[in-house]
């Protein structure tokens, strides 16, 4: 899946694999100077800024950038193993840990009985004692079952002990929903995990984020939580080459401006902000310049941001799929009205999936989660272009 | 009473199974096993049912096989050690109790006086790098562990000194230097995280090639073993092969919650060879007989055979907690368990056998007590924990969080309120 871009030809510019967003700037820039080598190199500066993802000279899937995030922490550091059901013979149930326990035996790489709350405590234990594991769970739903061992043993412990045992470990898995899979694999559990003191919680949406977030959760000495989305899985975004270098982490507790604007900040998490990209796309077309901000860290909350952001454009939609009340999007909104209010021109609009539990019929799955409509109506409420 | 435990027998017993050594008379009646002097319906030991059972070989055997001999369990010095660590549990509980009556201690206090022999008899094989995990009835299993008097009872006082600096209290004892890893509010959360800790034993071996030999003995009480968590982990340390050994003390009684109520299969012990382990049962009122099926369970972890289940039968003196009026056990009871106290029990051998006399444990003693009420003065006199800490030690990095970029805790900014707590 990864393509290489050979950026001395002139030609190569047409063809190399990008975005329809991308295509759209780079058209521009072609027009107006032709492509060259420098004026590439300006451009991938000048887009870094404008949403990061550079000049892309590579693409790649989320599941090959977490493979090959897992892959590079294990080889780096011997502490770090990978346990959960499927993830050695199987090569992973969604295939993230694939060619894993080909490259690093069975004694890194475990298969686990189907004993979450078991296997969870052994993480967290081994975790106690020096180990960093990353423990796979097939969906968040099925961490439930061993939600006791995140939160009590896992989360709590570095502050209940005073700083003596700390717990460097990841929990991941796909969170959310997927296609069809009904209401009880289909819960997002960001709120939920974004609650509790003592857990850090991250969800990526591109590839870089994916690499850069998951090498920071498995260096990180505390308990992360990795929310990823099984839809995106498969989704190929451009990566830098920053990007694909064996040390490259993001920070934890920063968000990220995916798409400058100024009339509307709209945030959101993981698959929605694909969502809220493409709304921003139809907003453009009727002269709203959204901003999108992908949240990246649920907890710590980048509030910082939103609240730059909020203050700049002084309208807000807040997107998320999973269950509205005590969510996500409640707390940002909280914070904003907390911080930034005498700024707001308009009530902070809150888009989530609908409350109830996710029906399995294809059409009422779609209705009951946010689609790029519901992103677009909201944000032309929030501007007051529509009732 | 002890069906206990054989060190020469393998694991699953291939046609040595049939050397099942106990025969049908020597079973004891169901009711003085479970020592209730409740006469509640309790399955008879299908004697067929037994020919299949994991071999045995009762502990008392062996302890009067020695006997003759005239070798005895314990030296002197060790018993002597035993001695003391028994007697700092109970004193140290028993001024657990006054404290709390005075108010100086507060929340759950569960404690344990009573079952010392368990803690002793196996925390006092154990080696400062092995690991032990507990519940929530823990002070005195962090006292045998290492942990020092004051700083337990510092905990308990929510003083700064203490060993969590105040912030874990009664039920969350955390050594990281004497390897105590906790201390467990919910029941059965301790058992995966001791096999986390003897798996971590098991990598360090196999896997990073260092020298590492450490068991980890994981206590749990009998209302436990109902709990699908202790299912797993024995499914899952007998799979992996881990060095842990599961103890259960079993004191008859969750809260008030009788085993035999609860249970549908009392005997404990006879899970273990369900998952592929040895079972064994033991007087758990008897520091030397748990002291024999700890060395072998312990030296079997350390050979790399991996798990066993040790039931202990024990009773707590007291309630379930300070707070639990204790009504449902019958005084009978009680006082069937009193008079098999192990302290005075420990006294008598090591008296009838000349390893020690009166004055010497005397002096233990006094020396014990000097210690407590000293570790009670130190809490008393050290101060609470200051505001700042409230927000301290979420994170070990707290980068992400605690600190802000200025360096200092994020609490000390008077901007740290933003659409969070207030200080």
């Amino acid at each position: 899946m990864i393509r290489l871009l050979d950026l001395r030809s002139e030609k190569s510019g047409y063809c190399f694999p990008v975005s329809e967003k991308m295509w759209g700037i780079l058209g521009r820039r072609a027009v107006d100077g032709g492509f060259s080598a420098s004026s590439f190199r300006r451009m991938r500066s000048g887009l870094v800024s404008a949403r990061s993802y550079a000049a892309g000279s590579k693409e790649m899937t989320v599941r090959d950038a977490l493979n090959s995030a897992i892959d590079e922490e294990m080889s780096a550091d011997p502490k770090v193993f990978v346990m959960g059901e499927e993830v050695g013979q199987y090569q992973g149930a969604y295939k993230i840990t694939k060619g894993l326990l080909e490259k690093y035996g069975p004694e890194r790489v475990y298969d686990t009985p189907i004993t979450e709350a078991g296997f969870t405590g052994i993480g967290v234990g081994a975790a106690y004692a020096g180990l960093k594991p990353v423990v796979e769970f097939m969906t968040f739903n099925f961490s439930m079952q061993a939600i006791d061992h995140i939160i009590n043993s896992a989360a709590k412990s570095n502050y209940m002990s005073a700083g003596q045992i700390n717990v460097p470990i990841v929990f991941r898995g796909p969170n959310g929903a997927a296609a069809g899979v009904g209401a009880q694999h289909s819960q997002c559990y960001a709120a939920w995990y974004a609650s509790v003191p003592g857990l850090k919680v991250l969800a990526p949406y591109s590839a870089e984020d994916a690499r850069g977030l998951l090498k920071a959760a498995i260096r990180d000495p505390d308990p992360v939580v990795f929310l990823e989305n099984e839809l995106l899985y498969g989704e190929s975004f451009p990566i830098s080459e920053e990007a694909l270098d064996s040390s490259f982490c993001l920070p934890i507790g920063k968000a990220k401006i995916e798409r400058e604007g100024k009339d509307v900040t709209i945030t959101t998490f993981s698959k929605m902000v694909g969502f809220a990209l493409k709304a921003a796309e139809k907003l453009a077309e009727e002269g709203i310049s959204a901003e999108v901000i992908n949240l990246r860290s649920i907890r710590p909350l980048d509030r910082a941001t939103i609240n730059a952001s909020v203050r700049k454009t002084s309208r807000l939609v807040t997107v998320e799929e999973g269950f509205p009340q005590h969510g996500v999007c409640a707390e940002i909104c909280a914070s904003v009205v907390e911080e930034s209010f005498s700024y707001l021109d308009a009530p902070v609009e809150r888009i989530a999936g609908a409350d109830v539990p996710m029906p399995y019929a294809a059409n009422l799955e779609r209705l009951a989660l946010p689609q790029v409509e519901d992103i677009v109506r909201a944000a032309k409420r929030a501007c007051f272009r529509s009732k | 009473m002890a069906t206990a435990f054989s060190a020469t027998l393998p694991l699953h017993g291939s046609s040595q199974e049939n050397r099942l050594l106990l025969p049908p008379t020597r079973l004891p009646p169901p009711s003085s096993f479970l020592g209730s002097t409740r006469s509640l319906p309790i399955r008879r030991l299908n004697h067929a049912h037994a020919a299949r059972r994991s071999p045995v070989v009762a502990v008392q055997e062996i302890v009067k096989e020695k006997k003759p001999t005239n070798s005895l369990l314990i030296t002197k010095e060790e018993g002597l050690v035993l001695y003391e660590d028994m007697i700092l549990g109970r004193s140290f509980e028993d001024m657990c109790a006054q404290m709390y009556y005075r108010g100086k201690m507060f929340g759950f206090v569960h404690l344990y006086n009573g079952q010392e022999a368990v803690s002793t008899g196996f925390i006092k094989l154990l080696t400062k790098s092995d690991s032990v995990v507990s519940t929530y009835r823990d002070h005195v299993h962090a006292l045998s562990k290492g942990v020092s008097a004051r700083a337990v009872m510092s905990e308990l006082f929510g003083k700064v000194t203490g060993c969590c600096r105040g912030q874990g209290g009664s039920m969350h004892m955390f050594s990281k230097e004497h390897n105590m890893l906790g201390g467990f509010a919910f029941i059965g959360e301790g058992i995966p995280v001791a096999t986390g800790a003897a798996f971590t034993s098991k990598y360090k071996r196999e896997v990073l090639k260092q020298d590492c030999d450490d068991v980890t003995v994981a206590f749990f009480g009998d209302g436990t073993c109902n709990n699908g968590q202790f299912y797993e982990c024995l499914n899952m340390a007998a799979l992996y092969k881990l060095p842990i050994i599961f103890v259960v003390e079993n004191n008859l009684w969750a809260i008030g919650m009788s085993h035999l109520r609860s249970t549908s299969d009392p005997e404990i012990w006879k899970k273990g060879p369900a998952f592929g382990m040895p079972g064994v049962h033991v007087d758990g009122m008897d520091v030397l007989k748990v002291r024999e099926v700890a060395k072998e369970a312990v030296s079997r972890a350390r050979r790399g055979e991996g798990p066993t289940l040790v039931e202990c039968e024990t009773y707590r003196f007291r309630g379930h907690s300070l707070a639990d009026p204790d009504e449902l056990r019958d005084a009978a009871e009680k006082a069937k368990y009193a008079a098999r106290d192990p302290i005075t029990a420990l006294k008598k051998y090591l008296i009838e056998n000349k390893l020690a006399n009166e004055g010497e444990l005397k002096t233990i003693e006094k020396k014990i007590d000097d210690l407590v009420e000293e570790a009670v003065e130190f809490a008393d006199a050290s101060p609470q924990p200051g505001r700042s800490q409230l927000l301290e030690n979420v994170f070990a990095d707290p980068k992400g969080f605690g600190i802000g970029p200025d360096g200092r805790y994020r609490c000390e900014d008077p901007k740290f309120t933003e659409g969070t707590a207030q200080v």
